[in-house]
């Protein structure tokens, strides 16, 4: 029963990338790895599962019910199969945040947080105080290990595996009181914000909704995924899927640039994995620069203009 | 209707944590305690909910020593009517949590239970999800915006694609965003009158729950710390560090 078992995350009909950030996590704990992937219609996105290195099996389990994520209905099917797993694990994003601690507390578990790092089977470090202490936490033995996995701390699994792929019927009963109405994204055809190599982030000093343009520019020059700080979503100069930080989405690209964010430490806390974090604002004190690898005193308003110059000339 | 509130008095947002030097925890002697950010959020949407009609009465539960009787009070003072302290020296897990306040729920029968999406010491982000889940009724988690009518709660929600609305029935556990509302502030004639608002004490030890398997925290440390890095002068010579570095 040393067994993982993975809840895919899935929208528009593809695998969620964190999902793949899981199968990292799984490997370290060193059990075979499962995925099990709720949807309407499965075969896709279980494609895609099968294809990530280290996976054994994946497992679909179709349903009009699974076709939008709910917690409600997903957690009783998923906590029945967790009887052949000694783990169940899941992205930290909103979607694994929100349906993991269901099926933990029908299996009568605490959940084990933001997995950073394995250090054994039953064994985690987990970020606490927004990242400003780190925890070495110790699951029961004898219980499932139901988890979520903090993905900026993983890179994704390769796409080197051949799983076989099983159906499985839904067989737990599911309440009629929760019901999926919509979703607004802004989207677009920038590169997703949680998964892109450079990003490119405006805070409060933008002003502006329209002066947003400019972080906008940048990013397409450069092929990055815009963030915001949470002053700039609450003045909403952008939507709120694109804040970075505590909570909003943490992230872990190769290049950070962030223009006009002083770095309050819920920002920070978003940022502290990403590979050069770049700093250009006006206030010399800002804390940002304490973090920052590169760090430019001086006006966004200027420096931006200048930075496109400068990458245009090559 | 009634609305219960969740509120966890946890150190102040404001202040700088340091780890104990032994490693046996986080350092709050003298620390500054407040309510949790999220929590006095899911407070303030119920005062709304009430000053609309919608609800008759709010209540504020916490678990805690006598020292979270301090930010009971100070949900008195925001508004609501009353309150109720479970009684324990003990932390308690999100699980142990969640199954003392569904002894709470089961007393008062609330409609609505409001809480925050999670608390700013452990971040865990659990005990509303496992409340929904033992007492067997929906969660909308992550709330930026929560309408009720005819026995239904239409709840906003922030998740990492954008703003999802889902339908739930009454009752039902929300947890609350940042961007539900912002609380009000808690003017001085208030605080005099939350002093004689009614305040429940009842110990932990006679709500009878089994507080299950426990994770245990064998150690606390400070994160890495990034290495302070380079200033530059100029646009032109960030680009020149960028391309040095081999990120362009």
């Amino acid at each position: 029963m040393s067994r993982t078992l993975i809840i895919a995350e899935h929208g528009g009909g593809r695998l969620n990338p964190a999902t793949a950030k899981c199968v990292s996590c799984a490997a370290d704990i060193g059990h075979p790895v499962d995925i099990a992937v709720f949807a309407e219609t499965a075969a896709d996105i279980a494609a895609e599962a099968a294809a990530l290195t280290g996976v054994d099996k994946v497992l679909t389990i179709e349903d009009a019910d699974f076709g939008q994520p709910l917690a409600a209905m997903i957690a009783p099917e998923a906590a029945a199969m967790a009887g052949d797993y000694s783990h169940v694990l899941g992205p930290s994003t909103t979607y694994g945040k929100d349906l993991m601690p269901r099926i933990a507390a029908l299996l009568d578990v605490n959940q084990v947080s933001d997995i950073m790092q394995v250090t054994g089977s039953h064994r985690f470090q987990r970020p606490i105080y927004a990242g400003n202490a780190i925890v070495d936490v110790e699951a029961p033995e004898g219980a499932p290990v139901v988890a979520t996995v903090r993905t900026a701390s993983y890179a994704a699994a390769g796409n080197g595996g051949s799983a076989a792929v099983e159906s499985r019927a839904a067989g737990a009963e599911r309440p009629q009181h929760s019901r999926y109405l919509d979703l607004k994204s802004e989207g677009g055809d920038r590169p997703d914000l949680q998964t892109a190599s450079r990003v490119v982030s405006g805070g409060r000093a933008l002003g502006s909704a329209d002066n947003f343009e400019l972080v906008y520019r940048l990013a397409d020059k450069l092929g990055a995924a815009v963030g915001a700080s949470r002053a700039a979503v609450d003045a909403e100069y952008v939507a709120n899927d694109l804040q970075v930080g505590q909570t909003g989405k943490i992230i872990a690209p190769d290049l950070y640039m962030a223009f006009g964010i002083s770095g309050a430490i819920q920002h920070v806390t978003g940022i502290k994995d990403a590979g050069t974090i770049v700093a250009v604002n006006k206030d010399a004190e800002a804390p940002i620069f304490e973090i920052a690898d590169i760090g430019l005193v001086g006006d966004l308003f200027q420096v931006i203009p200048e930075l496109e110059a400068a990458l245009d000339d090559g | 209707m009634k609305i219960l509130v969740g509120i966890k008095r946890v150190v102040d947002y404001n202040v700088r944590i340091r780890v104990k030097p032994d490693g046996s925890g986080v350092d709050t002697d003298g620390v500054k305690m407040s309510i949790n950010p999220f929590d006095e959020i899911a407070l303030e949407e119920a005062l709304r909910i009430k000053e609309a009609g919608k609800a008759e009465e709010v209540i504020v539960v916490s678990i805690g020593g006598d020292e979270c009787q301090q930010q009971l009070r100070t949900g008195l003072a925001m508004g609501a009517d009353r309150a109720i302290q479970i009684q324990t020296d003990q932390a308690l897990q999100p699980l142990a949590a969640a199954k003392a306040l569904l002894k709470i729920v089961q007393q008062e029968q609330p409609g609505l239970v409001l809480l925050g999406k999670q608390a700013i010491d452990d971040d865990n982000n659990q005990t509303g999800q496992m409340l929904a889940a033992l007492w067997g009724r929906p969660q909308a988690t992550f709330a930026s915006q929560v309408v009720l009518e005819d026995g239904t709660a239409t709840v906003t929600r922030e998740v990492d694609a954008g703003l999802e609305t889902i339908a739930v029935d009454l009752p039902a556990v929300v947890t609350s965003d940042l961007r539900l509302n912002e609380p009000r502030f808690v003017k001085l004639p208030e605080i005099m009158k939350a002093k004689r608002k009614p305040l429940d004490v009842q110990p932990l030890a006679d709500l009878g729950i089994e507080s299950g398997h426990q994770l245990s925290v064998t150690r606390h440390a400070p994160p890495a710390q990034r290495a302070r890095g380079v200033m530059v002068e100029s646009a032109a010579e960030l680009v020149s560090e960028l391309k040095n570095r081999g990120l362009l």
